[in-house]
């Protein structure tokens, strides 16, 4: 059996992988995959979690996780056509109108 | 080593490797296919840690149904001007994120982690045991997830309803 701590490793470099792409690209859909991705190396820890203490709470929490991450992605989603639609643009930068 | 040992190593190469295609890929919908291939090999690293349910519901939620919505979006909106370069912020984010991995890796290599699971009975991770736990523990919170499921719904068709 692969001990725990390799889970968290794994998941971690997901997990950094993850705040790359939010921070460095320009694409708002490509921005929202990136916090797709990180959701789901936390969620490899509470399933890895789960399984060595031996408890049911962390597949629970993980299914909770997956129903607010589709919420998420539904309104981002929305958010996003709707900002096209006014500039014709996916970039991030454009996004100023509440800036002073 | 074992063979359980050689699969984790197999998939948390490609893992890593399909996450990494996520971000740095230049083509969105490339980026969209390396998402997808991540998700199931996060779906069978759930299967081998004994959650067979959670990983049906990642295929089936993520895989399925939130990726299918992203490529319609892509397909909608057909995004074909090129990322600018970022300049300053581009060097800053990776170092910062580089930093926060640097600061994580060894702070979980030194752990002195359970090698061996508590328990592992055959009933652990069924249909049966999650929905004890979640019909009996967690009833609250998952009627909240249920609204919070139609206010999303809701808020969509609002938010991406044309403006007459």
């Amino acid at each position: 059996m692969v001990p725990l701590h390799y889970y968290l490793l794994v998941s971690a470099v997901v997990f950094a992988i993850g705040v790359i792409g939010v921070l460095i690209r320009r694409n708002l859909i490509v921005i929202l995959m990136s916090v797709e991705l990180m959701l789901n190396a936390v969620n490899l820890t509470f399933i890895a979690f789960s399984r060595f203490l031996g408890s049911m709470e962390g597949q629970v929490a993980v299914f909770f996780v997956m129903a607010v991450a589709a919420a998420e992605a539904v309104i981002g989603l929305a958010i996003i056509i709707s900002g096209f639609r006014h500039r014709q643009s996916l970039d991030p930068q454009e996004m100023q109108l509440l800036k002073w | 080593m074992n063979a359980s040992t050689w699969i984790f190593y197999i998939l948390s190469t490609l893992l890593i490797i399909t996450s990494l295609m996520v971000v740095f890929l230049r083509n969105v919908v490339h980026c969209a296919m390396a998402l997808v291939a991540a998700l199931f090999i996060i779906a069978v690293f759930f299967v081998t840690l004994q959650a067979p349910m959670v990983g049906v519901f990642q295929v089936l939620i993520y895989a399925g149904a939130i990726m299918v919505l992203f490529l319609f979006v892509i397909m909608l909106l057909n995004p074909t001007t090129r990322e600018r370069g970022g300049g300053v912020w581009w060097n800053f984010g990776t170092v910062l994120a580089l930093l926060l991995g640097g600061l994580l890796v060894p702070l979980l290599s030194n752990s002195e982690s359970a090698r061996d699971p508590l328990v592992s009975t055959e009933l652990f991770g069924s249909p049966e045991m999650l929905a004890k736990s979640l019909f009996n523990d967690f009833v609250l919170p998952f009627e909240i997830a249920s609204v919070l499921l139609l206010v999303a719904i809701v808020g969509a068709v609002v938010l991406a309803k044309r403006e007459r």
